[in-house]
């Protein structure tokens, strides 16, 4: 056995050093959990400054006796190279392994073992964790708002057939392909809209009519975002045209009204649609609330499109332009067969983006009085039967949107890498 | 060939010009059978309702111009402390993102992807209903640092008095003058002989010294005030001296901040990977130190891929602080596009007055942003 040197560990005496740092790194985690679970402070020897630090700097003694360099044991090079570079690097790595420890335990607890799920009444929630009971009373008015349970296949309904209508499109037989374009633009709106029409609000058919102040939750959410999204596209694609164009009248009005959307925030908007609109229509003309809201998200989104797709343009080579020109296409031919496929295929991370935003904007439209999934969240917990639970509502709704989310800009990902061409 | 230049313009023209005319009639007749006259003339009325919280002095008595002032400061006030918060936690996590350390850059984007991906809405929510409901009340509180209480009223911070702020005031601005000369002074210094002072360390110290001197020669003075708890009634309690911050504040910083610093990181991240490889390398084969090719080489580049999408977001901020409507903390929307519609029915003026406000802060911003993001940009010769 050769000279221990403990400032510089070596190969030599790895086991030594071995031993040396997990005992101390046991020591530091150890420290740190009967501090934080047991409220016993095995270091309160010490004064306190230094022993509220203690778990920190054994585990950082620890980390340093396990930084052997070519210790010849892969797993442990590979953790040295990870997360133990140096002194520096370890105390963060440590800091985060505290923070783990210290955050993981009671989230699990309060999500899982402390959890109610059981029985149907407020008094079933007898641990200290989330009672979820709540969640499973309220399900139906998070999902279908104010919608009548009685009628609540209507809006399942009207959602599997949109999805089949929507998945119909991948089996499409080849000879039809170049028609896809028109049927997700045109034909599956105009589907969707006569459903929604006849299906959910009703009033015909023997169906009993639901008004659109009644529809909520997330079915709503999906309603508003769904054709937000089909409108938002094509207006955002002629105001991007508008604002590239030669022309300084159309230039112009389109500048502006990018400009000016883009610079208020959409909580306004939705104000000016709930309180102003009204008033510039002739009196007696009644719009629905829904589409109001609709309009106004579809005027703000549709700006924010513009400025994404104008970049698509911008990005594409001037030669483009030149070579289409010089083939005798005229404006729509140019734009149409030759700009737009390709720039909208430079632009789908940034569309994508634009539809995740207004995903996640949909919530705001509780200041007309929708209530989507938040806002019947904000129902539910007023609700005096069920005070107090407004953390598991949050929480809940917090997770599905956050799939919802996730999935989106994980698709748009995929989306991104699938399209892409080499220049 | 003329005709094809002027008909769609002409066209676009005609539908601006219906459009706003119908509009502009409709409104006309309907304010008059309403018997509503169009004007700016109320914002001089009483605005007889209170606002919760207020950087200048309001109370009911005065005009709604006031009261849209309050909101205005409000907003201002969340939109500057959630703009340097996030840069700071943005910038962190950013770098903490390309860590080699493989727990540090986990954190990172577990963090990013976990943030970006709820409503924001939801976020406000989640700490002003949920996370700060959780917070005792005042008389249960215990201290935070020795010398602030965190109750479920909002949080209790130590207030400084001054004595001649105003000679404080100036002795900054002053300070600030001087390391902006002597900043200039130094760079022509640098260019023309190539001396290098050690700027940052002068201008820190004129920072501190100037001010400093004003406390022992300007009859400067500082002292804190502590908050106390004050019992109201036999259940009620509060506490007196101190600022006390209102819990919608602090929930919506907070939201604001961990929103957009995730936005701001994956910002960071980009521009720094943006920097090409060779760079690092031939700076530091030059024989810089790693501090220098951070600080001479690698940022001054990355910044300029940085500021353009940030500005964004910037704006976002400012723009998202109106989402405080929902939470009751009286910004602009709430007090004057809420409270104050409600009360004077002047739904036209006050939504305009209100677009208008943002589009001006909007602007102003992105002008500003513009005009630095030139003045780092590559002089090309």
């Amino acid at each position: 056995m050769s000279k221990v040197n403990l400032l510089k560990p070596n190969k030599e005496n790895i086991n030594l050093f071995l031993g040396l740092g997990v005992l101390f790194f046991t020591l530091g985690i150890l420290d740190f959990y009967l501090n934080n679970f047991y409220e016993k402070n095995i270091t309160g020897f010490l004064p306190g400054f230094i022993s509220f630090f203690t778990p920190l700097i054994f585990g950082m003694i620890g980390l340093h006796f396990v930084r052997i360099e070519f210790s010849g044991i892969k797993k442990l090079d590979e953790l040295n190279k990870n997360i133990n570079t140096s002194n520096f690097n370890a105390a963060l790595s440590f800091s985060i392994i505290l923070l783990l420890i210290f955050s993981i335990p009671p989230l699990l607890n309060w999500f899982i073992f402390d959890a109610n799920i059981a029985g149907d009444t407020k008094e079933a929630c007898t641990g200290g964790g989330a009672c979820w009971v709540y969640i499973k009373v309220w399900f139906n008015r998070f999902m279908y708002g104010m919608y009548p349970n009685a009628e609540q296949w209507r809006v399942n309904a009207t959602f599997i057939i949109v999805l089949v209508f929507m998945g119909l499109g991948y089996f499409f037989p080849l000879r039809f392909k170049k028609y896809l374009t028109l049927y997700y633009v045109i034909f599956l709106p105009i589907i969707s809209f006569l459903l929604i029409y006849y299906l959910i609000s009703g009033g015909e058919f023997g169906l009993e009519w639901v008004e659109t102040g009644a529809w909520g939750g997330l079915s709503l959410t999906f309603i508003v975002s769904f054709f937000s999204l089909i409108f938002c596209f094509p207006i955002g694609m002629m105001l991007a045209l508008g604002r590239r164009s030669d022309l300084p009248v159309v230039k112009y009005s389109s500048l502006t009204f990018i400009e000016f959307w883009r610079g208020v925030p959409l909580i306004t908007v939705l104000f000016m649609s709930a309180v102003m609109f009204p008033m510039f229509l002739p009196d007696g003309t009644y719009v629905d609330k829904l589409i109001r809201v609709i309009a106004a998200i579809v005027l703000f989104e549709a700006a924010y499109t513009a400025e994404v797709i104008r970049g698509g343009l911008q990005a594409l080579p001037r030669g483009q332009y030149d070579a289409a020109k010089s083939l005798g296409m005229g404006y729509w031919r140019l734009h149409l067969l030759v700009i737009l496929p390709q720039a909208l295929k430079l632009v789908i991370p940034g569309i994508a983006n634009t539809f995740l935003a207004l995903v996640k904007d949909t919530p705001l439209i509780f200041v007309v009085g929708l209530l989507e999934l938040a806002g019947m969240l904000g129902l539910a917990k007023t609700n005096p039967k069920w005070l107090g639970f407004s953390m598991e509502g949050y929480v809940f709704a917090g997770i599905i949107f956050w799939i919802i989310c996730y999935s989106m800009s994980k698709y748009s990902y995929n989306l991104e890498l699938k399209y892409k061409t080499d220049r | 060939m003329k005709l094809k230049k002027i008909l769609p313009q002409f066209l676009t023209l005609l539908f601006i010009v219906l459009i706003f005319g119908f509009f502009t009639m409709n409104a006309q007749e309907n304010m008059d059978t309403r018997g509503i006259e169009f004007g700016f003339g109320f914002l001089k009325q009483e605005a007889s309702f209170d606002i919760q919280f207020s950087l200048i002095d309001y109370d009911g008595s005065k005009s709604y111009a006031r009261a849209y002032l309050v909101g205005l400061l409000n907003t201002l006030l969340v939109s500057v402390i959630g703009i340097v918060l996030c840069t700071i936690l943005g910038v962190v996590i950013g770098v903490a993102r390309l860590s080699p350390n493989y727990l540090i850059n986990k954190t990172a984007s577990v963090y990013i992807e976990f943030f970006r991906n709820i409503p924001l809405l939801l976020q406000i929510f989640f700490w002003y209903f949920a996370a700060l409901r959780a917070l005792p009340m005042p008389e249960d509180a215990s201290l935070l640092l020795g010398t602030s209480y965190m109750t479920i009223k909002g949080l209790y911070t130590p207030a400084p008095i001054w004595n001649n702020f105003d000679v404080f005031l100036i002795s900054l601005i002053i300070s600030l003058i001087i390391i902006f000369f002597f900043n200039r002074y130094a760079k022509r210094k640098q260019e023309e002989a190539g001396i290098q002072y050690p700027k940052f360390l002068i201008s820190l110290g004129i920072f501190l010294i100037i001010p400093a001197l004003t406390f022992i020669f300007g009859g400067v003075d500082l002292q804190w005030s502590f908050p106390e708890l004050k019992q109201l009634a036999k259940t009620s309690f509060t506490y007196e001296g101190g600022v006390g911050i209102p819990p919608e504040l602090i929930a919506l910083t907070l939201a604001l901040t961990l929103y957009t610093a995730t936005f701001i990181a994956e910002n960071v991240r980009a521009g720094i990977q943006g920097i090409g490889k060779g760079q690092k390398e031939a700076a530091a084969s030059i024989g810089l130190t790693p501090g220098q090719v951070l600080k001479l080489v690698i940022m001054p580049q990355a910044l300029r891929i940085i500021i353009p999408p940030t500005t964004n977001q910037y704006l976002n901020l400012t723009k998202n602080s109106s989402l405080a409507a929902a939470i009751a903390y009286p910004d602009l929307v709430l007090v004057f596009a809420g409270t104050a519609m409600m009360q004077t029915g002047r739904a036209i003026e006050i939504v305009a007055i209100t677009m208008a406000t943002y589009l001006t802060i909007s602007l102003s911003i992105s002008l500003f942003m513009n005009w630095y993001n030139k003045s780092i940009a590559i002089k090309e010769k």
